[in-house]
C-alpha cells in the first residue's frame, strides 16, 4: 500500500476527529448496550417470570407474544434512528475531516 | 503446492467429523429434549381448584399420510427454471470476474440495497425457514422466541462491525486482523478459524440439503448432495462473488414471496383477524391434545387447565434458561464474527452502503421471522401437530405441508404448484447459503494462506484468481465428500458450534483489533486459539454428543415397559414388537459404550457453550496481548482507527 502517506497521529489528534470519535462511541456503545439488555430480557423473563408472559392482553394474545414481537420493532427502530443520525451527523463530520486532509 | 492446499482443506474439513459422531436422529428433533413436566407446576396460577370444566374432548387427530411428495410434473419445470436463471447469472458474471477483487468482492460494485438482499439470502438458511416454522408448529411460543435472536444479532453487526470492517478491510477477516500485527502468523491462525466455522456450517447445510431433496423429490441422498455440490461449485468457481450475490438475491426474493403468499392464505382462513387467529390456535382440539399428551405428558387432562393457551406461553421446548441465554449470546455476538457475513461488507463501495445493506437486511429478516409465526401456527391449526410430526419428527416439513394443504384447498393443482415452489425455494436457499460459505472458506485459504503467507503477497491478478478458483473447487469437492460421509450423522448442533466458534474466537479479536490501542499479535493468536478450542471442547463434553450409556438406559426403559405389558397378557401391536426388538438391540449395542471422549455422561448441562467460551475468548485475547506488548501495534492504532472511522485511504487500498 504505497499510497500517499498520511500522518495518522495528527489526524487522530485533530479536534474534529476527536469530536467525531466521541460522538460515535457514545452513540454506538449506548445503543448496543440498550439493545443487548432489551434482548436478554426475553429469555430471562420467559424463564424467571413466566407468570408475566402469560398475562392475556388482547383476547388470547398474551404479553409474551407482544414482547417478542416488540423486539423486532425495537431493533428496526434502533436501525432507523442510527441511519438517521449517521447520515446527518457522522457522515457530515467525516466529510469535513476528509476534505481537510485531502 | 495445489495438492498441499487440497490436503490442508481436507484435513481441516475432516475435523468436523469429530462433531458429527452421533447416530442419525431426526435432525433438530426437539422431541428428544422434552422432559416430563406436570402442568400443575408449570402454571399453578391457572389451576383453580374450583374449576371443574373438563377440557373439550379432543377430536381424534386425522390420520394423515406420513410422507410428503411433490408432483414431479410441476416441480421439475420450476427447478429447471431456477437452475436456468442462475446459470445465466453465472455466465454473465464469469465475464466480469477478472481480478481477485472481482472474484472475492464483485469489485466492490454491489449497491447497499442489493447487498442487503444478499445478506438476507445468505443468512436465512433452510434451517431457519423450515426449522423455525416447524418448531412453532410443534412447540408454539418457544419457536417464535427462538427466532428473535437471529434478528437482534444484526444490531451488533450494524453498530459495531459493518462500517469499520468496510473501511479497514479488503477481502477477508484476515485482512482486518493482520493490519497492525504480524501478518503471516495472524493470517494463518485466522484462516484455520474461518475454515473451521465454514466447515461446521457447510456440513450442516449439505446434510440438510441431501435429506430434504430425498424427502421431497425422492432423489437418493448421494445424488442430491452431488447435484447441489456441482451447482454450488459452478456458481463460485466461475461466477465468484458476483454470481454468489445474485443467487442470494434471487433466493431471498423467492423466499419472501413464498412466505408472504402462504401467510396471506393462513390469514384468509382466519378471516384476516388476528384475534380470531389466536383463538383458533388456543381452541384447536388437536393442539390441546398435543400439548397435553405429547409435550406436557399428562396422561389425564388436569381439570380446568387451558392446554390450548399453554401453546402460546413459553417453556414447552426451551427448558434450561442458562442454555437459552448462552444461545442468545452466541447468536448476538457470533453473527458479527461469521466470515461469510463479514465478507459481504467488502462488496459495497462505501461505509454508507455497508450501513444501508445491514438495515435493508434487518427489515427483510425481521419481516420474514414475523411471517414464520403465521406459518408455524397456521400449520398447527390446519395440519395438526400430530400430522406434522408424523411426517418429520422435528417438524421440518410443516411449511411444505402447509403449502400443499392451503393451495390444495383452492385447487389440487395450486397445492402442487405451491409445494413445488416452496421446494424450489428450499433448494435455492441451500445453494445460496453453501455458495457463500464456500466462497468465505476459499478466500481464507487462497487469499490469506496462499497469496499472503506462502507467496508473501507477490502474486499477480491472474495467479490470484486461479488460486481462488482452484481452492473453491477443492473446498466444494470437500463439501460434497463430507456431505456424503455425514449422511447418518446428527449435524444439527454443528450450526450451534459454528456460532459458538464465531462468537468466542472471531468476535473478540475483531472488536479488539478495531477498538483497543494495545491489541497485538499475541492477543489475536491467543484469543482465536483459546476461543475456538474452548467452544469445540465444551461441545465435545456437552449433551450434544452421544452417550451410549444414556442410550442404553433409555432403551432399557422401553424394554421394561413393553415386557411388563406383555407379562400382563396383553398382545403387543406389530409396531410395539418392532420397538421392542429395536430397543433390545440398542441396549446390547450401547450398554458398554462411551462417548467419543470416553465419558459416561456429559460434563456440562449446556448445549450451547457461549456463556463460558465467549468470556474465555475475551480474557485470553486480553491476557495474551498484555503479556506480550508490542509497540508497533500500538503506534499503528491511530492509523486503523482513523481509517475505520473515515475511510481515508480505502479507495487506494482496494484498487491496486
Amino acid at each position: 500500500m504505497a499510497d500517499k502517506q498520511y500522518d495518522w497521529g495528527a489526524i487522530a489528534k485533530n479536534p474534529k476527529f476527536v469530536e467525531l470519535h466521541r460522538k460515535k462511541t457514545t452513540f454506538l456503545v449506548g445503543w448496543w448496550v440498550f439493545s443487548a439488555v432489551f434482548y436478554f430480557l426475553l429469555p430471562i423473563g420467559a424463564a424467571f417470570a413466566p407468570g408475566l408472559f402469560k398475562i392475556k392482553i388482547l383476547g388470547r394474545i398474551n404479553f409474551g407474544y407482544l414482547f417478542a414481537l416488540s423486539q423486532f420493532f425495537v431493533s428496526w427502530g434502533i436501525a432507523i434512528y442510527y441511519a438517521h443520525v449517521a447520515n446527518k451527523d457522522f457522515d457530515r463530520l467525516t466529510r469535513e475531516l476528509v476534505d481537510e486532509f485531502k | 503446492m495445489k495438492k498441499l492446499l487440497a490436503g490442508i482443506t481436507l484435513a481441516l474439513s475432516l475435523g468436523s467429523f469429530a462433531f458429527a459422531e452421533e447416530p442419525a436422529k431426526a435432525p433438530a428433533a426437539p422431541g428428544a429434549a422434552v422432559t416430563a413436566q406436570t402442568a400443575a407446576t408449570a402454571a399453578p396460577a391457572d389451576v383453580t381448584g374450583a374449576a371443574k370444566v373438563a377440557t373439550p374432548a379432543p377430536a381424534p387427530a386425522e390420520e394423515s399420510k406420513t410422507t410428503i411428495k411433490a408432483n414431479p410434473m410441476v416441480t421439475i419445470p420450476i427447478f429447471l427454471a431456477i437452475i436456468g436463471v442462475t446459470m445465466c447469472v453465472v455466465v454473465w458474471s464469469a465475464k466480469r470476474t477478472k481480478s481477485a477483487a472481482d472474484f472475492y468482492t464483485a469489485g466492490g460494485g454491489i449497491t447497499g440495497t442489493q447487498n442487503g438482499w444478499a445478506i438476507a439470502g445468505d443468512y436465512m438458511s433452510a434451517a431457519s425457514f423450515l426449522g423455525i416454522s416447524g418448531m412453532i408448529s410443534l412447540y408454539g411460543y418457544d419457536g417464535f422466541m427462538y427466532s428473535v435472536g437471529w434478528l437482534v444479532a444484526y444490531i451488533t453487526v450494524l453498530l459495531i462491525v459493518a462500517e469499520p470492517c468496510r473501511n479497514a478491510g479488503k477481502f477477508t477477516l484476515g485482512d482486518i486482523l493482520s493490519f497492525r500485527t504480524e501478518p503471516k502468523i495472524v493470517r494463518a491462525v485466522c484462516a484455520i478459524s474461518v475454515v473451521a466455522v465454514s466447515t461446521f456450517y457447510l456440513t450442516a447445510q449439505m446434510v440438510g440439503a441431501g435429506k430434504l431433496m430425498q424427502l421431497l423429490l425422492g432423489i437418493p441422498y448421494k445424488f442430491a448432495i452431488v447435484g447441489v455440490g456441482i451447482l454450488m461449485v459452478g456458481y463460485v468457481v466461475f461466477g465468484g462473488m458476483t454470481a454468489t450475490t445474485w443467487v442470494q438475491i434471487i433466493k431471498a426474493g423467492l423466499l419472501m414471496t413464498g412466505a408472504a403468499v402462504l401467510s396471506v392464505l393462513v390469514g384468509i382462513k382466519a378471516g384476516m383477524n388476528p384475534f380470531q387467529f389466536f383463538n383458533d390456535i388456543a381452541t384447536n382440539p388437536n393442539i390441546i391434545e398435543h400439548v397435553q399428551k405429547t409435550v406436557l405428558k399428562d396422561p389425564v387432562a388436569v381439570a380446568g387447565f387451558d392446554y390450548g393457551q399453554r401453546f402460546l406461553e413459553p417453556g414447552l421446548f426451551m427448558k434450561n434458561p442458562l442454555d437459552q441465554i448462552s444461545l442468545g449470546m452466541a447468536l448476538v455476538l457470533g453473527t458479527a464474527g461469521m466470515p461469510h457475513i463479514l465478507m459481504r461488507f467488502f462488496t459495497v463501495p462505501t461505509a454508507q452502503a455497508a450501513r444501508k445493506s445491514v438495515i435493508v437486511a434487518m427489515f427483510i429478516i425481521g419481516f420474514f421471522y414475523i411471517l414464520t409465526t403465521l406459518l408455524g401456527f397456521g400449520a398447527a391449526i390446519h395440519l395438526t401437530p400430530q400430522g406434522i410430526s408424523a411426517v418429520d419428527k422435528g417438524g421440518n416439513m410443516a411449511a411444505m405441508m402447509l403449502a400443499q394443504k392451503l393451495g390444495g384447498d383452492i385447487s389440487p393443482f395450486l397445492g402442487d404448484l405451491l409445494l413445488a415452489f416452496l421446494c424450489a425455494v428450499a433448494f435455492a436457499t441451500i445453494l445460496a447459503v453453501v455458495s457463500g460459505l464456500v466462497l468465505a472458506a476459499s478466500a481464507a485459504i487462497a487469499h490469506d494462506i496462499y497469496v499472503n503467507v506462502i507467496k508473501d503477497g507477490h502474486a499477480d491478478q491472474h495467479e490470484q484468481v486461479m488460486a481462488a478458483r482452484i481452492t473453491s473447487l477443492c473446498v466444494g469437492a470437500a463439501g460434497i465428500l463430507i456431505g456424503i460421509a455425514a449422511e447418518k450423522q446428527n449435524v444439527a448442533h454443528l450450526v450451534a458450534l459454528a456460532f459458538a466458534v464465531a462468537s468466542s474466537g472471531n468476535l473478540p479479536v475483531i472488536v479488539m483489533s478495531l477498538f483497543w490501542r494495545k491489541f497485538n499479535t499475541a492477543g489475536v493468536v491467543s484469543g482465536l486459539v483459546v476461543g475456538t478450542i474452548a467452544s469445540i471442547a465444551l461441545v465435545m463434553v456437552s449433551p450434544n454428543m452421544t452417550y451410549p450409556k444414556k442410550v442404553a438406559e433409555d432403551a432399557q426403559k422401553v424394554v421394561v415397559k413393553l415386557e411388563e405389558k406383555q407379562a400382563t397378557g396383553a398382545m403387543l401391536t406389530a409396531k410395539e414388537m418392532k420397538d421392542l426388538d429395536k430397543a433390545k438391540a440398542d441396549y446390547a449395542k450401547n450398554k458398554d459404550g462411551k462417548s467419543m471422549l470416553g465419558l459416561d455422561k456429559p460434563l456440562i448441562t449446556l448445549k450451547n457453550p457461549g456463556i463460558i467460551s465467549i468470556p474465555l475468548g475475551f480474557i485470553a485475547a486480553i491476557v495474551g496481548c498484555l503479556a506480550f506488548p508490542s509497540r508497533r501495534s500500538e503506534e499503528m492504532f491511530d492509523e486503523i482507527y482513523v481509517r475505520q472511522n473515515t475511510g481515508i485511504g480505502i479507495a487506494k487500498a482496494v484498487d491496486h
